[in-house]
């Protein structure tokens, strides 16, 4: 088995394929997105504001003329490159913490359990809140609120992947022959833990976006005028009865690209037949 | 002088005393056979050998063990590691699941090699080609790039036997190596391993319950009994005159060509539990003419006309 034969075989499942190409269109209109998007972002011409959907502007211009659908275009930017980072940063450290406390145990781990318990216990938009009241909002800040929010999660899970490893027989003998324990997880412990951990990871990619939404909803993400899909919702809701499709359109672009990442991650779940081992933790 | 020399060490996990002053050495290039019945401590005393009591909770409490003039007792995890695999290795009882699932066969012999003997990865891989080929399995190259669940289990204890050869150690530790295999491979397997430790002369320490297996394959033998010596001789000498009741025991358990069904008979009686073993000699409710004496007293091991018994009324 390869490393991509689980990916290839969820795109051929029916949703795992439609989610795939729904995904494979969002990150290409972010990474292109100035080619795609047929007006700039941030040129306001307010004469034109509040312009309904039409030829000229497909999801029409919001209350200061900027055309909707560019906005979404860059908008994807904003969203995909925070949770996709935050998320990364998440799987990285959690994977670190959760291989240190399940392997070496001892005070470290119930250090670490403690506070993964605490964090865990409450939901992750107040911890993001309650991070970005520290830390001020802003684009970095998200990332870091988000990271933190979600560390729990990831840690708690590569824990009890590496509890369960670390009695394997595999692992034993190694120890048998003289390997050390950077040795044992790196090489042994973490490759076998991660499968579990990615698919968490992806999935989460798809909550993180909704968080993102949630905090520019409220002003403490990207500033303007760097759009981002929540603030954009956030600043239709005052139009919603002038102008509804300046805080549907966004909402639409949030909802698609959540549920194909969810769905995505459903048929590599089934690709990779870790449901099991998803459930037990 | 012996390469490994186990003199009188006592076990003891929490409460519990599961070994007591067990004594037997090894000679560069000699094969040990080390029997007893599951409890008796075989497993144990290869823990102990390898440093890894402390893992279970367990450690020594009298008694030392001398490998190639070093004391290993208090040696610091450190050392030891750099001992096991390199010095020392280790045969683990379950070769299906010794194995890293999704690690190829060859990265794993790999990196024994690369590990202990600081191999360049072409060396390291031409090396392992070689011992597999050793090994006897057809078509090493393909094996090497395989992937463990694509292989029988008698080809993956072959490969966990590379595995242990790979570093070049002076002393491999097999801990019943052939128990979770059938009968044919099993025999096959002893003969390849032996003739690859005569070979090279190393020193084999090889743990089994099962004496076919130790007549195949061993010079000398230490029969173990609830956690002490009972016997140790030559190979010769313990068949043809087992100087400890429980040896003869063992060794009327074979199994014969030719015999009467159900004349079969196993020793009557259990191992005693750890939590309750009887006063003086271990043995003496399962034995056919233990006295008095045997109940009061503990049996010291003795030198008889050949070898070291622990029975007080073996003929000298």
């Amino acid at each position: 088995m390869t490393a991509f034969a689980p990916i290839r075989t969820a795109i051929r499942s029916p949703r795992g394929g439609v989610s795939a190409a729904v995904l494979v269109l969002v990150v290409a209109c972010a990474l292109f997105a100035p080619l795609v998007a047929p007006y700039a972002y941030d040129i306001q011409n307010l004469p034109g504001a509040n312009t309904e959907p039409g030829a000229a502007h497909w999801m029409g211009t919001d209350e200061f003329g900027r055309d909707l659908m560019s906005r979404i275009i860059f908008g994807a930017r904003t969203s995909l490159s925070v949770a996709v980072t935050a998320i990364s940063i998440s799987v990285a450290a959690g994977l670190t913490l959760g291989a240190m406390a399940g392997y070496f145990g001892g005070w470290f781990d119930r250090a670490v359990t403690a506070v993964v318990d605490l964090t865990w216990s409450f939901p992750e938009i107040l911890i993001a809140l309650i991070l970005i009241a520290i830390i001020g909002p802003g684009l970095e800040s998200t990332m870091v609120a988000i990271s933190i929010a979600y560390l729990a999660q990831f840690t708690r899970l590569t824990r009890a992947q590496i509890m369960a490893l670390k009695n394997e027989t595999y692992v034993e003998a190694t120890t048998n022959l003289g390997a050390g324990h950077f040795h044992i997880i790196f090489r042994h412990l973490l490759p076998n833990a991660l499968t579990p951990v990615i698919v968490a990871g992806m999935l989460a990619t798809g909550d993180a976006i909704i968080l993102e939404a949630t905090l520019g909803f409220f002003g403490l993400g990207a500033q303007p005028p760097t759009p981002s899909w929540g603030a954009m919702m956030s600043s239709g809701t005052a139009q919603i009865f002038i102008a509804p499709w300046i805080i549907i359109f966004p909402g639409l672009a949030i909802a698609i690209t959540v549920i194909s990442i969810n769905l995505f991650g459903d048929a590599l779940i089934e690709a990779l037949d870790i449901r099991n081992r998803l459930r037990s933790v | 002088m012996a390469l490994l020399s186990v003199q009188g060490i006592s076990v003891s996990i929490g409460a519990l005393n599961p070994l007591e002053g067990i004594t037997f050495d090894i000679d560069k290039g000699e094969i040990l056979g080390l029997v007893g019945e599951s409890g008796s401590g075989k497993s144990l005393t290869a823990m102990c050998v390898m440093g890894l009591l402390p893992r279970i909770g367990g450690s020594i409490t009298k008694g030392s063990i001398v490998f190639d003039g070093r004391d290993l007792i208090g040696l610091p995890e450190i050392e030891l590691r750099r001992l096991r695999g390199k010095r020392i290795a280790l045969i683990s009882q379950n070769p299906m699941t010794s194995l890293d699932p999704i690690i190829r066969i060859g990265a794993q012999i790999d990196q024994v090699s690369n590990l202990h003997l600081g191999l360049s990865a072409e060396a390291a891989k031409a090396r392992s080609l070689e011992l597999i080929a050793q090994l006897r399995i057809p078509e090493p190259a393909a094996i090497h790039r395989a992937y463990p669940h694509q292989l029988s289990g008698g080809m993956k204890q072959r490969i966990v036997i590379a595995m242990a050869l790979a570093a070049d150690p002076d002393l491999i530790v097999a801990d019943e190596p052939t128990t979770a295999l059938d009968v044919t491979i099993q025999a096959q397997i002893i003969q390849i391993m032996v003739e690859l430790v005569r070979d090279r002369g190393l020193a084999l320490m090889l743990i089994t319950h099962d004496m076919g297996v130790v007549a195949q394959a061993c010079d000398r033998v230490v029969v173990l009994y609830a956690g002490r010596v009972a016997e140790m001789n030559g190979i010769g000498e313990i068949f043809a005159e087992p100087k400890h009741p429980y040896t003869r025991e063992l060794i009327r358990c074979i199994p014969r060509f030719g015999q009467a069904p159900g004349s079969l008979k196993g020793i009557p009686g259990t191992v005693p539990s750890i939590v309750d073993y009887p006063d003086g000699c271990r043995f003496n409710p399962r034995c056919s003419n233990a006295q008095a004496l045997c109940r009061d007293q503990a049996p010291a091991l003795e030198p008889k006309s050949s070898g070291l018994a622990a029975c007080h009324f073996s003929e000298v």
